[in-house]
């Protein structure tokens, strides 16, 4: 058997990535339930693109299994004005909620990272919401390469 | 769950009026639901779902964790300290089982 060790790696990562997702049916959340979490989340409001929200993630995510996401918000985090919380989504995965960030003034900076899973490459939304009202929403696509090798 | 030992990193000493940045990490399956077993029978759900830290006893941060939530959960935050004190916080697993952790912040000086 004349196996390298990167070719062993990336089988067994593309094996490990099978057994989480490969049985996961057919059963994925759609950019429709995303705007119906968000219609959800903002309760009425008025949402704006973009503004004081920044999202990072990665362009491409070699383990769907692990991706890391984080966020930040510009705000004084004052008493009268600060991040209530901020909602982490993801288009194609077989449930739309990733988790959703709760801050308060003594939190100083609204920003928050994690690591999150990713069945399939997909467009991954934030919405923040602040205590006067405001409402912010990006989305960023990721490209999910599930065993990394390349094809 | 056994063996949920949580990891956190909080600079051991701030001036007043700081904002630290915390990291955690637990190490946890976060079973998502989604997978089924060798026969065919879905796997039950089994993640942490929530997330909460404290310092002095008012919450600063906290998070609803859902499935897409990596296995081994890690979350970086930030929190203003004025004041020395303590930090707990508490991870609440599907089971309803919580895992505390607390450790005291000194101020500088």
């Amino acid at each position: 058997m004349n196996i390298s060790r990167r070719t062993l790696l990336c089988s067994s990562a593309a094996a490990a990535a099978t057994a989480f997702f490969g049985l996961a049916g057919r059963a994925v959340a759609s950019v429709e339930d995303v705007e119906k979490l968000i219609t959800e989340f903002a309760s009425g409001g008025t949402i704006e693109s973009g503004g004081a929200l920044q999202l990072k993630t990665p362009e491409i995510a070699e383990n769907g299994n692990s991706v890391p996401v984080s966020f930040s918000v510009d705000s004084p985090m004052s008493e009268e004005d600060y991040v209530e919380s901020v909602m982490i989504m993801a288009s194609d995965n077989p449930s739309p909620d990733v988790a959703t960030f709760h801050f308060t003034p003594d939190s100083g900076i609204a920003k928050a990272s994690t690591r999150m899973r990713l069945a399939r490459t997909q467009d991954v939304f934030a919405v923040a919401k602040t205590s006067t009202g405001k409402l912010f929403k990006v989305s960023n696509n990721v490209k999910v390469t599930i065993g990394g090798c390349g094809g | 769950m056994a063996g949920k030992k949580p990891r956190v990193k909080i600079p051991k000493s701030v001036s007043a009026g700081d904002v630290i940045t915390i990291k955690t990490l637990i190490s946890h399956k976060m079973e998502s639901g989604q997978r089924k077993d060798k026969e065919g029978n879905p796997i039950p759900r089994d993640i942490i779902n929530h997330f909460e830290a404290a310092y002095n006893g008012k919450v600063v941060f906290s998070v609803d964790i859902d499935p897409a939530v990596s296995a081994n959960p890690y979350l970086e935050f930030t929190s203003r300290i004025n004041e020395a004190g303590t930090f707990t916080m508490k991870w609440t697993d599907d089971a309803g089982e919580v895992t505390e952790y607390s450790q005291d912040v000194a101020l500088k000086g």
